[in-house]
């Protein structure tokens, strides 16, 4: 690992403060994804910002149907919280299937999002619940926060602080796991909610996560195992790799969206 | 350089720290406790997992100043003097461990589990034991030893 400096912020301003005078630095939390890139130097950041022990980060709670999570939130918080688990079980679950045990206690959700992996758990819940993201300057809905691979609309001195998550108990996340890795070879999240139908994917996206609008359309017209069945997503824009070519991967999200509603139907 | 002060298995310590270390480099370098392992570069094989704050975390993917005023336990530190801590117990009597490389990650894993899972059965420990990798025993002891440990606990 090459060689950097390390501040532990006192405060999110002081991290704002710091990441904006120096651009070559980056914020870390759990660091399960910044360390090992740094140790294979494949990243080499200037000075590390740390914000992992700041209080003001670390909630969990729900405030008018929103169930609010601070940024630093372990994956292992998410998914033994009390509130989490009563009143939105699928996102406990989401965060129960990240990685191991030992990465579970370390990673964080703010730190998952901000790196929009394409094959990362959380982006899905975001998109596939509508959640609105809370950063250091202002709020951004999940759609215009995921961009890209590893890119999203945060500027180089944003902190995410926290995802407020509409909760809909009508949600589900099917994920294929890679057998090594844990990552989502393919993974559909579905929520029904009174108003609308969402369906959002990750593992397969060339561009990262995507909501897969013709399912949902579909499912909103006639929402059955049938009709998902019947919608076939196309392999253009489907990732291609040694785990998986395209074609594969896209009949994977099929049966990802028809088991999820599937359990949907069969549960309520 | 930065100064940390970390309690490793009960004793204080504060010490002058490269920020670039990784913990388990403190771990094995500067205090000697050479029970902990580092058996990949990848952070997926555990045989580095200690306890942080009672929690089972892989000391190859955090900082020493990460750890900066936490409680760590290492393997040297889960028997009682010369009683074995009840895990250590089970691998023994249940030859949980063959070449012995993943051990020390395995049982700190294991009383990991055994805390967090009240219920377990072989489906749960299989699972649990995602991030420890073991390439002798193929697992059936290792299993058997957290289960036998468990009853104890």
């Amino acid at each position: 690992m090459y060689q950097f400096s390390y501040l532990k912020a006192q405060s999110i301003s002081e991290a704002v403060t710091a990441l904006s005078s120096n651009p070559e630095s980056k914020i870390i939390a759990g660091g399960m994804t910044l360390i090992p890139t740094m140790k294979q130097r494949l990243a080499s950041p200037e000075q590390l910002i740390d914000i992992r022990h700041l209080e003001e980060l670390k909630h969990i709670k729900i405030e008018s149907n929103n169930i609010l999570i601070g940024s630093i939130s372990s994956h292992f918080e998410v998914s033994t919280s009390d509130i989490v688990n009563e009143h939105m079980p699928s996102l406990a679950k989401l965060a129960e299937g990240i990685g191991d045990p030992h990465v579970r206690y370390m990673g964080t959700i703010g730190g998952a999002i901000s790196n929009n992996d394409p094959t990362a758990d959380y982006p899905a819940a975001c998109l596939g619940l509508g959640a609105t993201i809370s950063t250091s300057k202002r709020e951004v809905k999940a759609e215009d926060f995921f961009l890209n691979l590893f890119e999203t609309s945060l500027e180089e001195d944003e902190i995410v602080t926290q995802i407020s998550f509409p909760v809909i108990k009508n949600s589900c996340y099917m994920k294929f796991p890679n057998p090594a890795s844990r990552y989502a070879m393919a993974g559909v999240f579905v929520s029904k909610s009174d108003t609308e139908i969402r369906v959002a994917v990750t593992g397969a996206g060339e561009a990262g996560v995507f909501r897969w609008k013709e399912m949902e359309d579909a499912l909103s017209k006639d929402w059955s195992v049938t009709t998902a069945e019947s919608v076939k997503l196309s392999s253009e824009g489907v990732m291609s790799d040694i785990h998986g070519n395209s074609d594969y991967r896209a009949n994977l999200v099929n049966v990802m969206a028809i088991r999820a509603v599937e359990k949907l139907i069969n549960e309520h | 350089m930065a100064l940390v002060e970390i309690e490793v298995n009960g004793k204080n310590m504060s010490s002058e720290v490269e920020e670039r270390q990784l913990l388990v480099h403190f771990l094995r370098d500067d205090l000697n406790l050479t029970g902990t392992h580092v058996g990949c570069d990848t952070s997926q094989c555990g045989a580095c997992v200690i306890h942080l704050n009672g929690n089972a975390v892989k000391s190859c993917s955090m900082l020493t100043v990460q750890a900066n005023n936490a409680s760590i336990t290492t393997i040297e530190g889960l028997a009682d003097g010369d009683k074995l801590h009840p895990v250590q117990e089970a691998f023994r009597e249940n030859h949980g461990l063959q070449c012995g490389f993943c051990t020390p990650g395995m049982i700190m894993a294991a009383v990991d589990i055994i805390k967090r899972k009240p219920n377990l059965n072989e489906k749960i420990v299989r699972e649990e034991l995602e991030g420890n990798l073991c390439r002798c025993t193929g697992y059936q002891n290792i299993v058997k030893s957290i289960l036998a440990a468990a009853n104890k606990v």
